[in-house]
């Protein structure tokens, strides 16, 4: 193919993008995150040598990997979600509500889901009709389903121990293969199911076309509003699952669920190489930036360093991935 | 012309941008085969034609878009695109992050029934594409490759080949010699040659009198957002319609006072 060219930067230009060029920044977070073990199994082999914190791990971080994965598919849009703790408390309140008046199990899920659904097409609407910032309108949202859901439930929690929740928590949060727990299974499928959508239907090609240049898209008819509001959706469904196994996992309904997992799943989508500009994104990515993220934690109370120093180590990593990403890119490009 | 049904016709078409008009009562039709060149200033309101023709802004109340005899309601992008018109815009309206194969067949993505789309077959039409039709500086330009390591001519190539891939009935060319060198614009001519080759039609815009006047059947000049003048090519010369556009840039009016 390359016979007729006749200088260097065409002959360049006719090869198929480098390994480097493709993957590089899948590369960043894969190394990142290799580093990461091996400092913990030289530091604390003892624990990282044994698959039970492995085993913590799988029943820990899905709750909040879970978020991250459809958050991924927002922040290519060039949009971003602070609600969605809100929405996993309202969705769960809605499953919890339902159940409580006595309706069959399977419906309480369903009315979390539909609740999750509406309160992230909520969130789509406004942005894309009253185009406004959803940085800005999610801050507003955050608080209005929380408020909503803190209303309804007069701030007393729900127990979930009851045995007729015994097939729904076992479904969400069981046990199966060597202990591994299902919401691991759950956060896989999602991550397979969402990577399917983002790379192999018209759908995600909009998304990341949407994030791109959104004039652009438009011009060659992409219908960007409706795809921003079915981005937002899908975190509101999400989040009711999410939100149903952070409650199954302890068997109890928190008023407050949710809180302190936002800045983790929007971590991970960042740490994951997804551009905070749009368009640039993978699923892939978010799902070990997610396991990163949950190793930390593990990691450093494994290692028998000071709890405190957690967020240090956080920040530290955050910021180095950042800066690796931002340094790959700029290769990438030139 | 008279009894041949115009590919697309305008009738009344306005647009209003809150205080500022535009467009203003613009009628115009196209007919199949024919190259018609829009002539006019800064500001005369051609980009705003274009966008509207393609379904991008919405006429206002009164303004009909007829396509082959055919009202059309519910104008969109997607319509217009589904109907036969293309626009190789002045902006390209490419998203340079994404590969080119993603570009090519955007927003006219190939599915299967199950709506799984056919990324395999789009890298392969687009790599077959582009060594057959662009023929632009490099003739292999990778399908994996993101548009935003191209050169200008390269991804003006892929904005036309993109316009011709899908067959359209009606194709606009918006400026599209803007920032080529002089081989690239000749391509791009010769492109505008081969549409009417193949009897369809096409509304070429530029700001390039040279360019324009050879490549076309017919002219229609435009000026603050009206259309100041319908001309065949053979009832004018350049030079007279050279004059005609300073005259009208100056008094907006195309007679002499």
């Amino acid at each position: 193919m390359t016979e007729n060219t006749k200088n260097a930067v065409t002959d360049n230009a006719a090869r198929p993008p480098s390994f480097w060029r493709r993957f590089g920044m899948q590369f960043g977070i894969w190394s990142v995150g290799l580093v990461m073990w091996l400092a913990f199994v030289i530091s604390a082999p003892g624990s990282f040598t044994h698959k039970e914190i492995y085993l913590a791990f799988a029943a820990t971080t899905p709750i909040f990997a879970l978020m991250a994965i459809p958050l991924t598919l927002v922040v290519i849009t060039g949009e971003i979600d602070l609600s969605f703790p809100s929405i996993m408390a309202l969705s769960m309140c809605a499953f919890a509500k339902t159940s409580a008046a006595g309706a069959p199990i399977f419906v309480g899920v369903i009315a979390a889901i539909v609740m999750g659904l509406i309160c992230g097409y909520i969130n789509g609407f406004l942005v894309t009709f009253f185009n406004i910032p959803s940085l800005v309108i999610t801050i507003g949202t955050q608080f209005l389903f929380l408020g909503l859901e803190l209303a309804w439930t007069n701030g007393s929690g729900a127990d979930l121990t009851d045995g007729k929740f015994g097939v729904v928590s076992k479904i969400l949060v069981g046990r199966t293969f060597f202990g591994i727990a299902n919401q691991f299974w759950w956060t896989l499928l999602s991550a397979g199911v969402l990577w399917f959508i983002l790379n192999r239907t018209k759908f995600g090609s909009h998304v990341f076309l949407t994030g791109d240049n959104k004039i652009s898209a438009q011009l060659m008819g992409v219908n960007i509003n409706l795809i921003k509001r079915w981005c937002f959706a899908l975190v509101g469904v999400f989040a009711a699952l999410a939100g149903m196994i952070g409650s199954f996992e302890v068997s109890y309904f928190w008023p407050t669920m949710g809180s302190g997992l936002l800045l983790s799943a929007i971590a991970s989508v960042f740490l994951g190489g997804t551009s905070v500009f749009g368009g640039v994104g993978t699923v892939t990515g978010t799902f070990v930036g997610a396991f990163i993220i949950g190793a930390i934690n593990a990691g450093i109370v494994a290692a028998g360093i000071n709890a405190f120093w957690t967020q240090v180590f956080f920040g530290l990593v955050i910021i180095a991935s950042v800066i690796l990403q931002a340094v790959i890119s700029k290769r990438v490009k030139s | 012309m008279s009894n041949v049904q115009p590919v697309i016709q305008l009738k009344n078409v306005s647009k209003t941008f809150g205080e500022v008009r535009s467009l203003s009562g613009i009628n115009l039709e196209i007919y199949p085969g024919e190259i018609v060149g829009l002539l006019g200033d800064n500001g005369a309101g051609k980009s705003t034609l274009v966008k509207t023709i393609m379904g991008f802004h919405k006429p206002d109340d009164g303004g009909e878009i007829w396509f082959k005899g055919e009202k059309i309601s519910e104008w969109s992008v997607a319509k217009a695109r589904a109907l036969g018109i293309e626009t190789i815009y002045q902006e390209r309206a490419l998203c340079e992050q994404q590969p080119i194969w993603r570009n090519m067949f955007m927003g006219r993505e190939i599915k299967n029934k199950y709506g799984k789309i056919d990324v395999k077959g789009m890298k392969a039409e687009a790599s077959r594409l582009m060594s057959e039709h662009m023929g632009f500086t490099s003739t292999a330009v990778h399908p994996d490759n993101p548009v935003q390591t191209m050169s200008g001519g390269e991804k003006q190539g892929v904005a036309i080949t993109r316009a011709l891939y899908f067959e359209a009935e009606l194709v606009i060319l918006d400026e599209p010699t803007v920032g080529l060198s002089l081989s690239e614009t000749k391509k791009t001519l010769d492109f505008v040659q081969n549409i009417k080759k193949s009897g369809r039609s096409a509304i070429f815009i530029d700001h390039n009198i040279f360019h324009i006047y050879p490549a076309v059947d017919r002219m229609i000049v435009l000026d603050r957002g009206k259309v100041a003048g319908n001309y065949k090519k053979s009832e004018i010369t350049m030079d007279e319609l050279i004059d005609s556009m300073y005259r009208v840039a100056r008094t907006g009016s195309l007679e002499e006072q």
